[in-house]
């Protein structure tokens, strides 16, 4: 049996990070994939937090969790909610159609 | 846990202001009557005031076992960040009358925003720094969006949401990194730990980089910037007044605290980072504006323009430098919210207008508007005797002194590139063949207006006592 290290937490969480970043920019599909893409990256800082307050014996970086966990739940309320505006007033929610201001 | 290391009382304005917030939304739920939207924001304003002197009157110090940490740093930036909250309160109470945007929530969502605010210029750990960026931010989204019948404003707060989340997911990927090979978030252990360099590891390195680039994107330096123009033009005017001064203060004022505090000892590291974003910066704010024909687009290349001024002052890592940062946002609260309160005035017929071109012939047919209008464009210019040429020299002689000759050279001839566009602006007042005339403005623009009009045109009789209050709060940080 392989001990999990910290190493190998530090790898999983850069992997879902790295997942994070490329689904926000590379996905030309739809706006829901890019609020389960934030979810991931922030998810992969709970973990790198987590796997640190285990080796460092120090329980500052759970507390964290607690609070960025709750952070998450707002801020995918609050994403939601502009999606469902932006659906009203546009009628879909493709990235591509996400286009009335240049830039 | 005794009373002492809570020591809540240093954390009373912010108290205070949650409080307040809170009875204003009952008040706003309960009452029955359908204008509760200028009563609600009356009471912020008042909130607002009363916070400020618990601001001024507030004892210092830690609290809350060393995570909160208030200064004459922490108190000059929580002054600036009510001053413009407050003009964005006042800035909204004719437009969301317009706009059919009366609703209660607004200045609600204004003042919690402020709250986090607060928090980030007091943060001493970084937990307490994410908790009131979070705050800040996600009140900030919902504000964006706010007009949700319009798609323009509903496409900025998606917009701001989506690369906002981002960035604040890369920050906090950072700070996880920070606190992993550090053992701490608190910034006074971080800053002990890192003046012996041989604890710095690569890992730690790499976490700062992730903290700079979040934070860099709630200042909208280049290369983060790329929502600025989009929110600015999309989201209700009031909303893009606040976007313009507030938290780019308070973003600023946290880049500042958590370089020079907790990462000071890094200098030499960070430093060719702020200075790489500070060029790139200030070249972007200058030559993309030339060609913007929509004025709300055109000032958030400005801003993004004079956030790399501003950096510029970070970038020499002394406590003149700070100095300089903190009096460039003193001026720029000043100039950017009265530039927002003349656009606010551009109506004709009930229909806001966002071009230059409708600004043609203001001269004549409304002097008064014209005359602040050139006030704030002369001032963003660094021209001389405004309140924007002070700013720069301070932010300039601050990066000479340190040795960045180049920056500093670089930072003048962006400025006077700059001043093209600044100066078409007042060309196309007082030169070009004119149109109708504006609707009557209402008294709350011509009072934030004059307000900041006057703060612009008279900073330099009396300097000393902005100067004296931003040399004390920068000295704090490099004790």
């Amino acid at each position: 049996m392989l001990p999990v290290s910290i190493g190998h937490y530090l790898v999983v969480a850069g992997l879902l990070l790295v997942l994070g970043v490329f689904g926000i920019f590379l996905n030309r599909k739809n706006v829901i994939i890019i609020l389960m893409s934030i979810e991931l990256i922030l998810l992969a800082a709970n973990l790198n937090l987590v796997a640190f307050s285990g080796l460092l014996q120090d329980l500052v970086g759970q507390v964290f969790v607690m609070f960025t966990l709750t952070v998450a739940a707002a801020e995918a309320a609050i994403g939601l909610a502009i999606v469902v505006v932006y659906f009203r007033n546009r009628g879909s929610i493709q990235v591509e159609d996400v286009n009335l201001m240049k830039g | 846990m005794n009373a002492m290391t809570m020591n809540w009382a240093t954390a009373l304005p912010e108290i205070v202001l949650v409080c307040w917030g809170m009875a204003i939304l009952m008040v706003g739920a309960l009452m029955k009557r359908r204008d509760t939207f200028q009563l609600a924001s009356m009471l912020t304003i008042g909130a607002f005031l009363v916070t400020a002197m618990v601001v001024i009157a507030g004892p210092s110090g830690l609290a809350y076992h060393d995570q909160f940490v208030v200064d004459s740093f922490s108190g000059f930036v929580k002054l600036l960040v009510l001053i413009g909250s407050a003009f964005a309160v006042i800035a909204s109470l004719d437009y969301n009358e317009h706009e059919n945007l009366r609703r209660f929530e607004f200045p609600v969502l204004l003042l919690f925003a402020t709250v986090g605010m607060m928090v980030m210029a007091s943060a001493a750990n970084l937990m307490t720094l994410y908790v009131g960026l979070e705050l800040q931010s996600l009140s900030i989204y919902v504000l964006a969006a706010f007009a949700r019948d319009r798609l323009r404003s509903a496409e900025a707060g998606l917009k701001y949401f989506v690369l906002g989340s981002l960035a604040s997911g890369l920050l906090l990927y950072g700070i996880s990194l920070v606190y992993g090979f550090s053992g701490t978030m608190q910034f006074d252990h971080l800053a002990v730990l890192l003046s012996d360099p041989a604890k710095s590891s690569p890992g730690l390195v790499v976490g700062i980089v992730f903290v700079v680039v979040g934070l860099a994107f709630k200042v909208s330096a280049v290369p983060f910037h790329m929502w600025t123009p989009d929110v600015y033009e999309g989201a209700p005017t009031p909303v893009t007044l606040l976007l313009g001064t507030s938290p780019k203060i308070a973003a600023m004022a946290l880049l500042v605290r958590v370089m020079a505090t907790p990462f000071g000892h890094l200098l030499a590291q960070w430093q060719q980072l702020i200075v790489l974003i500070a060029i790139v910066s200030v070249l972007l704010g200058a030559f993309a504006a030339i060609g913007q024909r929509n004025i709300k687009r055109l000032m958030a290349y400005s801003a993004i323009g004079h956030m790399g001024y501003v950096l510029i002052g970070l970038a020499a890592g002394t406590a003149v430098g700070v100095r300089g940062v903190l009096i460039y946002l003193l001026t720029y609260v000043f100039m950017s919210a009265g530039t927002f309160a003349c656009i606010l005035a551009m109506r004709r017929r009930g229909e806001m207008l966002e071009q230059i071109s409708d600004l043609s012939g203001l001269g004549r047919r409304d002097p008064a508007l014209a005359l602040w209008f050139t006030v704030f464009m002369f001032s963003m210019a660094g021209i001389p005797p405004f309140s924007g040429f002070w700013a720069k020299y301070f932010i300039f002689t601050a990066a000479v002194q340190s040795g960045l000759w180049a920056l500093a050279v670089i930072g003048v001839l962006t400025s006077v590139i700059g001043a093209y566009y600044y100066i078409r602006i007042i060309k196309v007042m007082y030169f070009d063949q004119g149109e109708a005339a504006f609707d009557p403005r209402p008294a709350s623009l011509s009072v934030l207006a004059a307000v900041s009009g006057l703060f612009t045109t008279l900073f330099f009789v009396i300097p000393a006592p902005f100067v004296g209050a931003a040399q004390t709060a920068a000295a704090v940080l490099f004790r």
